[in-house]
C-alpha cells in the first residue's frame, strides 16, 4: 500500500527552502562544468568531486535537522493508529525521494543532456545511491543522540570522515605498507567507504583509471568484470539499508 | 475503560513512575494534577504508546496496548505543544490527519467551525502563532470523534475566549459519556470541568477520587481550595 505519510512529508519538503537551494545549486554547478570542459569525461571528473562531496553533506545534515524539526509531528503521527515502523518509512521515504529527486533536477538533466548514455547512467544510479546511504545515516544520527546539537555534530563528523579523513587514513597506510603487496587489501578497504566506492564505479567508466596506477589495474579486474560490479552495486544499497534498519529498530522501542 | 497496572517507568536511574495503577470509567472527566515533573506526561504518553513502560500493562476495553495500535482510532489527544511540518498549511494537516486515519466514523467538525479555521485553512503552520496552532492541535483531537479525549494543557496559549468555547465543548463531550483527561495547572479552570481528579506525587498516584467526595472531606467549595488545603496539611504533617 502507499504510504500516506511519506506523500505529505515529500510535499513538505519539496517547498523547504533549503532543498530548493540544493537543486539550484547542483544545477549551477553541472551547467557551468559542462559549459566550460569539451571534453564530457573531463566534465565528468569535475562534476563527480563537486557531487561526492555536495551530496552527503546535504542528504545527512539536512536529514538529522528534518527530523530534530519534527520530534513533535512525529509525537503527533505516533498518537494517530498508525505502526512505528510506518511512520519511520514514511519519513524516510519521504526525505529520500525529495533530496533523490533534488539531485536528478539539479545534476540529473544536465547529465543526461551532455554525457553518453552509460557514464550517464552509472552518475545518476551512484547520485541516488548515495543520496539514499547518506539519509540513512541521517537517521541513525538521530535515533543516536537525543541532543538535537550532538546530533548534528555526530552528522558532520560522519561526513568528515567519509569524505576527507577516510582518505587520508588509508593514504597513511599505504604508506606504511607500501613494501607489502597490499593492492588486494584495498578493494576491501574502499568497500568501507560509500563515497570511494561511487568514486571508483565511475572512475572505472571512464576509462581513465589507468591514473589511478597498479591499485588502479585491480580495480578493474575486480570492478570491472560483471560480478565486481554487482557485488559493489550490492555493497552500496547495503550501506544504504542498514543504517536504517538499525535506526528503525531503536525507533520501534524509543521513548518518545 | 482503561486500565492501568502496576505501571512503572525508569528513564536511565530515574524513576518516574512507581507502580500506577488506575482505573477509568467512561463519563469521568480526569483532572490529573501534580507538580513539574512528577510523571503526569509520562502517564499520558505511556497510554498513548508514545512511552513503553518498564513493567505493568495498560489495558483498553480489556485489550493489552503493547500488542495493538488500533486502539488509537478511539484516542484524540491534544498536545501540550503541536508542531507541524512548516510547509504545510492548516488545510492540508487536517486533510493529512484524515487520511492517515481513514475513519468511516462521522468527523466532528464543531471546533473548526467554532475557531473559524475555515477562513485561514490556506495559511502556512510555520506562520501560525501558538495559539492558533494550539486551535490545530484541539480541533483534530475532537476531529474523530473518539471515545477517549487526551489533552495536555488544553488551555495554555489559548485566548480567553477560544479557552471557553474549548471548555464547552469538553463539558458536553464529556456529558456523551466520553472518557476525558485532562492535565492543567490551572485548578481554578478546572472546577467546572471534571469529575474526578488524579494528585500524582513523585511518580506515584497520591489519591483518585471524585470532586464531590474530595470536596466534602476537605470541607471547600472549589478544587483549587481543596488540593491547597491537602497540600498544605502535608506539609504541616
Amino acid at each position: 500500500m502507499f504510504n500516506k505519510i511519506q506523500k505529505f512529508i515529500l510535499f513538505d519538503i519539496l517547498k523547504n527552502r533549503i532543498v530548493i537551494a540544493y537543486t539550484l545549486l547542483l544545477a549551477v554547478l553541472a551547467w557551468s562544468v559542462f559549459s566550460l570542459e569539451d571534453d564530457s569525461n573531463k566534465g565528468v571528473l569535475t562534476l563527480l568531486n563537486i557531487v561526492l562531496l555536495t551530496t552527503p553533506l546535504v542528504s545527512i545534515i539536512f536529514t538529522t535537522i528534518y527530523l530534530y524539526n519534527s520530534a513533535e509531528f512525529i509525537e503527533l503521527l505516533l498518537s494517530q493508529p498508525v505502526r512505528r515502523s510506518k511512520i519511520w518509512a514514511g519519513l524516510f521515504l519521504g526525505l529520500f525521494f525529495s533530496l533523490g529527486l533534488s539531485f536528478m533536477i539539479g545534476a540529473g538533466i544536465p547529465i543526461l543532456l551532455f554525457v553518453a548514455g552509460r557514464t550517464a547512467f552509472i552518475l545518476l544510479v551512484m547520485g541516488i545511491l548515495i543520496t539514499a546511504i547518506f539519509v540513512s545515516l541521517g537517521f541513525l544520527c538521530t535515533i543516536l543522540a537525543r541532543d538535537k546539537a550532538r546530533g548534528i555534530g555526530i552528522a558532520i563528523l560522519l561526513w568528515l570522515y567519509f569524505s576527507l579523513l577516510f582518505d587520508g587514513l588509508v593514504l597513511f597506510l599505504l604508506f606504511q605498507f607500501a613494501d607489502y603487496p597490499i593492492e588486494k587489501v584495498m578493494v576491501v578497504v574502499s568497500a568501507l567507504n560509500p563515497i570511494d566506492l561511487a568514486r571508483i564505479f565511475i572512475i572505472l567508466q571512464l576509462d581513465v583509471s589507468a591514473m589511478l596506477g597498479y591499485t588502479g589495474a585491480i580495480f578493474k579486474d575486480f570492478f570491472g568484470t560483471g560480478l565486481g560490479a554487482v557485488l559493489g552495486f550490492l555493497l552500496l544499497c547495503l550501506w544504504a539499508v542498514i543504517p536504517y534498519l538499525i535506526s528503525r529498530r531503536l525507533f520501534i522501542r524509543k521513548d518518545l | 475503560m482503561i486500565d492501568i497496572q502496576h505501571i512503572s517507568k525508569q528513564f536511565g536511574k530515574f524513576q518516574v513512575l512507581k507502580d500506577v495503577n488506575l482505573t477509568c470509567a467512561p463519563g469521568q472527566c480526569i483532572a490529573l494534577i501534580g507538580p513539574n515533573g512528577c510523571g503526569k506526561t509520562t502517564l499520558i504518553k505511556s497510554i498513548l504508546g508514545m512511552v513503553i513502560p518498564t513493567s505493568g500493562t495498560i489495558l483498553f476495553n480489556g485489550k493489552n496496548i503493547a500488542s495493538d495500535y488500533h486502539y488509537r482510532h478511539q484516542i484524540g489527544y491534544m498536545p501540550q505543544k503541536g508542531r507541524y511540518p512548516d510547509n504545510m498549511t492548516i488545510g492540508q494537516v487536517i486533510d493529512m490527519i484524515k487520511d492517515i486515519r481513514n475513519t468511516k466514523s462521522e468527523l466532528d467538525e464543531e471546533l473548526i467551525d467554532a475557531f473559524r479555521l475555515n477562513d485561514i485553512m490556506d495559511k502556512k503552520m510555520m506562520n501560525l502563532s501558538g495559539g492558533t496552532t494550539q486551535k490545530v492541535s484541539a480541533s483534530l483531537a475532537f476531529l474523530f470523534n473518539p471515545d477517549v479525549l487526551i489533552l495536555d494543557e488544553p488551555t495554555a496559549g489559548l485566548d480567553p475566549l477560544a479557552a471557553e468555547i474549548l471548555k464547552e465543548k469538553i463539558i458536553a463531550e464529556n456529558k456523551k459519556g466520553k472518557l476525558i483527561f485532562i492535565t492543567s495547572h490551572l485548578l481554578s479552570e478546572l472546577d467546572d470541568l471534571v469529575t474526578d481528579v488524579v494528585l500524582m506525587q513523585e511518580g506515584d498516584i497520591r489519591f483518585h477520587m471524585s470532586t464531590s467526595l474530595l470536596k466534602e472531606q476537605t470541607n471547600t467549595t472549589s478544587l483549587a481550595k481543596a488540593i491547597t488545603y491537602i497540600l498544605k496539611r502535608d506539609h504541616v504533617q
